[in-house]
């Protein structure tokens, strides 16, 4: 069973990058562009991984992180941000993010990454 | 024709009942209910002001003079009514500091000066005497009158001169009974207060009864009496206003003053007083008998005159003629009881105010000293020996006046001398009140002043003139001839009656003495703390911040028994106690009195002896601090000062607190900021990163995996390409708006044509116009103006804003420009047929990265710092941006910018023949 990824970004571009490579590593993705489709989805769709764009219109990702932990699976969360501040960085760590990836980051290392978490790593 | 044995048993009938309200308002007080407690019963006790004078005078006075009797009583309204405050401030002080009387009032306000009480007392026993001569006179000539039936003139019979004597005698016993009739001698008696306001009841009522007679039994109604008045050519002028208005002003003012400053009106107003409310009160109900106990002066008056059209019937007694003309002997004994009231009241409050008077500033400073060194242990009853000896003498000169003189005159012209000796009262008085500077050598100077005067015009003429002495000639002449100094024009000043021209002199004279002397000479300095005590009575908090005059080292057992000697041992320890309970010690372990139990101790004997004589008896076992000037001027300066520091302290945590509100406000604009660049530099980041997060996700893509597709091979590199391009806009708008902000990208204005600049904005999207089909309508007027402006920056707008409307306008929308010019300003506008901008955003707008919120995701590239670019542009030049609805629901963006003048481009040749070519 190929493990289930929600991808949530605002940035069509990003995105397209997103669901090639992970496409390409076998996972079953579903897009969201904003905050509401987002949780709408994942509570249809019970993501193992969310990949969570901070600036989102709407609702924000902060938000939605927190509202991801409510549901009865709760699906692991990969904060992308171009943000970078350590104050930002903790609180999305402290709204139960499990990684926090700050923009641009590198495919291949985000790869390893949702790969280890999905194993049951710490990222 | 009435009985004498009637009318002396109703006399004695009516004293008598008097005396039995008097007893029972005693007693009624010793029972805590007092009667005196009631506003009424202060305002009917005001009412003493109403003497014999009132009573048989008026309808005198208004019997020749028509209205011209309503002044003495629109004074007394005018006093109360409006000059309450000052009353107020009297009343306040005078509990302070336990007045006695005027006298007591002014010795104390002027440095507890004896030696100013005596003159006070002096002059106003001297003025009153008259006064109390004229109240004998109304009842013996009243008791005759009834006696036998007609109105003759008595002046010189001897039955009037016994009846007079006893009439006296009678009143004296009385006024003894009343005013000095208990042992413990104090400053209030409100027994005699019930019955003064007993009598002003009977005297009203006996007033209106004979008033309401003559005008509904003799005559029907008012009316009718003034119609028949009217038809005699001699007494129409009665019902007129007539002059001379000067002196009518003069008795206003006159006996607005002596309804305070007479001693028995001091006494019932002030002495008497229980309760500051009452005079807010006593305001109106005081005006309000008044104007009652006058209604029916002109009809007696004219009803008499009718009547009785010999001469030789005196006005005044009209009355009490008329009812006896008509056998109405039953309302003329009313009448007789009415004006009987009215005269005992007087007499009564005046003799005690008198005789407290004289105790207290003439004689005991005298008998002081060695009676304190003498073994007598009550002098409070030698005080009232004084007092009672005191009444005695008073009603003796004033029946020795009325033997002497007869009483020539008409009550009311004896009544106004009087007046204007009190009169001479009010300089000191107000400046007393309201001027510290106020010395006493200046009062002193001004007394004497005003009092030589005072009697040089109004007393010696009136003797003189009566009399058949050799110096009657000064009156024409003046004395030994030298004619500016006849008594009634003196320095050739004619024209005004004798109270007027006696009034203007000596209030002259008392007034310039008072103020020139005052500054003249500096006050010692327990003047000066009276006169703090007095002018700031309602400034001061409390007894304690008072400035001790007094040295601390006096046994507490001295003063006990001084006071004893005048208060009596239980009264003594009644105050005592009452003091120790309220600063909270016991007076039996204390060895030494305090500075503030000295204070008090004076104080209370001050409510006896009066100030001067308290201060004289504490100072027999006290020592009494001599502060000097220098040392008081420092205490008062200290004062001065700690409230100058709190004052500036106040003003001091005001600019405090007002600073830290700027400084919070300050603070609450520089968090903004702050929130404002963080957010900004937050959003820059993302417009940074998001791009080149895509561009280095589809390099490492393009790198990875090479077995990639063609056409997927340059989907993705042309996204990067894309990106690419995004980054490089965005750096060039930050670039570009650093370099508008600090000014150096507006450089190099040209005067250049609008129209240009919109045609090449314009060109520049004339591709993608055509291709999306959009309708673009370029609106300029026939004679385009021209500009001074950096022309690709304004290019750079046009552009922007047009980019912006191509973005929102609807699929083959439409797009305006217009551009216009008016009031100096051309205004450029670009209009789109998009969704527009919601009202609440149409100001940020234009703040950076701020996207308006109906954009959909992914179609916001460039528009971050355009819109900012603009506004720091068109600012930059002088204008302003903002953006409104178009025409067709969409936004219009407008800005504008400042025209050449007119002038200048008109006399250019191209624009000319433009003009020309195009008309």
């Amino acid at each position: 069973m190929s493990h289930r990824i929600l991808i949530v970004d605002d940035e069509p571009n990003i995105v397209v990058s997103l669901e090639f490579l992970l496409t390409q590593s076998g996972y079953d993705l579903r897009v969201a562009h904003d905050g509401e489709s987002a949780l709408r989805l994942a509570s249809d769709f019970h993501p193992h991984l969310v990949l969570l764009d901070v600036m989102l219109p709407g609702i924000d990702g902060f938000e939605v992180c927190r509202r991801l932990r409510q549901l009865p699976q709760i699906p692991k969360v990969v904060l992308l941000t171009a943000r970078d501040r350590e104050a930002e960085r903790l609180k999305g760590l402290d709204l139960g993010a499990d990684l926090y990836v700050t923009k641009p980051f590198s495919t291949r290392d985000l790869l390893g990454q949702v790969a280890n978490l999905l194993a049951g790593g710490a990222g | 024709m009435i009985s004498p044995w009637v009318i002396v048993s109703a006399a004695i009938g009516y004293l008598g009942l008097l005396f039995a309200v008097a007893f029972w308002g005693d007693r009624r007080s010793l029972a805590g209910r007092s009667l005196v407690a009631n506003p009424w019963v202060y305002s009917l006790s005001l009412g003493v002001y109403c003497s014999a004078w009132t009573f048989y005078g008026s309808v005198g006075r208004a019997a020749s003079g028509g209205i011209a009797f309503l002044p003495v009583y629109l004074g007394p309204t005018l006093a109360f009514s409006l000059a309450w405050i000052l009353l107020r401030k009297i009343v306040r002080i005078s509990k302070h500091e336990r007045i006695t009387s005027i006298a007591d009032f002014l010795a104390s306000r002027y440095g507890k000066s004896s030696r100013l009480g005596a003159l006070v007392a002096g002059a106003a026993v001297i003025g009153v005497v008259p006064y109390i001569a004229l109240q004998l006179k109304a009842i013996s000539s009243t008791f005759l009158l009834l006696v036998r039936g007609s109105g003759r003139d008595l002046g010189t019979d001897l039955a009037f001169d016994r009846t007079s004597f006893v009439v006296a005698a009678v009143l004296a016993v009385f006024a003894i009974l009343f005013g000095t009739r208990k042992l413990d001698v104090t400053e209030r008696h409100e027994g005699m207060v019930t019955a003064i306001a007993f009598e002003s009841v009977v005297k009203l009522v006996a007033f209106l009864a004979v008033g309401l007679w003559v005008t509904y039994g003799l005559h029907s109604g008012p009316q009718d009496l003034f119609r028949k008045a009217a038809a005699r050519p001699d007494l129409a002028g009665l019902l007129t206003f007539q002059g001379p208005w000067d002196s009518w002003l003069w008795i206003l003012g006159l006996s607005f003053l002596a309804v305070i400053l007479l001693p028995r009106q001091f006494q019932i107003a002030v002495v008497e007083n229980t309760n500051e409310r009452h005079l807010r009160k006593a305001s109106w109900q005081f005006p309000l008998y008044l104007l009652i106990i006058n209604l029916f002066v002109l009809p007696i008056a004219l009803a008499g005159r009718l009547q009785f059209p010999n001469p030789a019937i005196d006005a005044d007694t009209y009355v009490l003629s008329l009812p006896l003309a008509f056998g109405q002997n039953s309302l003329a004994l009313i009448v007789f009881l009415g004006g009987l009231s009215a005269s005992t009241g007087m007499v009564i409050v005046e003799s005690v105010a008198l005789s407290t008077m004289i105790s207290n500033e003439l004689v005991f400073p005298l008998l002081l000293r060695s009676a304190l060194g003498g073994p007598d242990p009550n002098l409070g009853a030698r005080l009232l020996f004084v007092r009672r000896l005191s009444i005695l003498l008073i009603l003796g000169a004033g029946q020795f006046y009325l033997y002497s003189t007869h009483a020539e005159g008409s009550l009311v012209s004896l009544g106004l001398i009087s007046f204007a000796a009190v009169a001479q009262f009010a300089p000191s008085l107000i400046a007393g009140l309201y001027w510290r500077g106020a010395t006493h050598r200046g009062a002193f100077a001004g007394l004497i002043g005003g009092l030589a005067v005072w009697a040089y015009t109004l007393p010696v003429p009136a003797y003189v003139a009566s009399g058949t002495s050799a110096l009657a000639s000064m009156l024409s002449d003046g004395p030994f001839g030298i004619g500016w100094l006849r008594p009634h024009e003196l320095f050739g000043v004619s024209g005004l009656d004798p109270i007027s021209h006696s009034l203007f002199w000596s209030l002259l004279l008392n007034c310039g003495l008072l103020l020139a002397v005052s500054s003249y000479r500096q006050q010692s300095a327990i003047e000066h703390a009276q006169a703090r005590r007095f002018v700031d009575v309602f400034r001061r908090r409390s007894e304690t911040t008072e400035v001790p005059l007094w040295s601390a080292a006096t046994p507490v057992a001295a003063i006990r028994s001084l006071l004893e000697r005048f208060l009596g041992a239980e009264r003594t320890a009644r105050a005592l106690n009452r003091f120790s309970a309220s600063r909270g010690f016991d007076l039996e372990k204390v060895v030494f009195a305090d500075g503030n139990l000295i204070a008090y101790a004076e104080r209370l004997l001050a409510g006896t002896t009066g100030a001067a004589s308290a201060r004289v008896a504490l100072a027999s076992v006290a020592q009494e601090r001599e502060l000097s000037v220098g040392e008081l001027m420092l205490l008062v300066d200290e004062t001065s000062k700690v409230i100058a520091t709190s004052r500036a302290l106040e003003e001091k945590s005001r600019a405090l607190e007002r600073t830290s509100l700027e400084l919070r406000r300050a603070n609450e604009r520089l968090l903004e900021l702050d929130r404002l660049k963080d957010d900004f530099l937050a959003t820059m980041a993302h417009e940074l990163r998001t791009p080149l997060t895509s561009i280095r996700a589809f390099a490492e893509i393009l790198h990875d995996h090479p077995e990639l597709e063609l056409t997927k091979q340059r989907q993705f590199l042309e996204i990067v390409l894309h990106e690419n391009e995004r980054l490089t806009r965005l750096i060039n708008q930050v670039l570009d708006l650093a370099k508008i902000e600090s000014g150096e990208g507006l450089a190099g204005r040209e005067e250049i044509a609008l129209e240009e600049m919109v045609a090449e904005a314009v060109g520049s999207f004339a591709g993608v116009v055509e291709l999306r089909k959009i309708e673009l309508e370029v609106r300029c007027p026939a004679e385009c103006p021209r500009v001074e402006v950096v022309r690709d920056r304004i290019v750079q707008v046009l552009v922007n804003l047009l980019s912006n409307a191509l973005k929102y306008c609807r699929p083959a929308g439409w797009i305006a420009v217009d551009v216009a010019e008016r009031a100096g300003v051309v205004e450029i506008a670009v209009a789109d047929d998009g969704p527009g901008v919601p009202e609440s955003e149409r100001r940020s707008v234009f703040e950076r990265f701020r996207q308006v919120g109906v954009l959909g995701a992914g179609d916001r590239h460039g528009i971050g710092l355009g819109l900012s670019i603009c506004h720091e542009v068109v600012v930059g030049h002088g204008g302003r941006i903002w953006v409104e609805s178009s025409e067709r629901g969409g936004a219009r963006f407008v800005f504008t910018l400042p025209a050449l003048p007119a002038t200048e481009h008109r006399v250019r040749p191209e624009a000319a023949t433009a003009a020309e070519s195009q008309a």
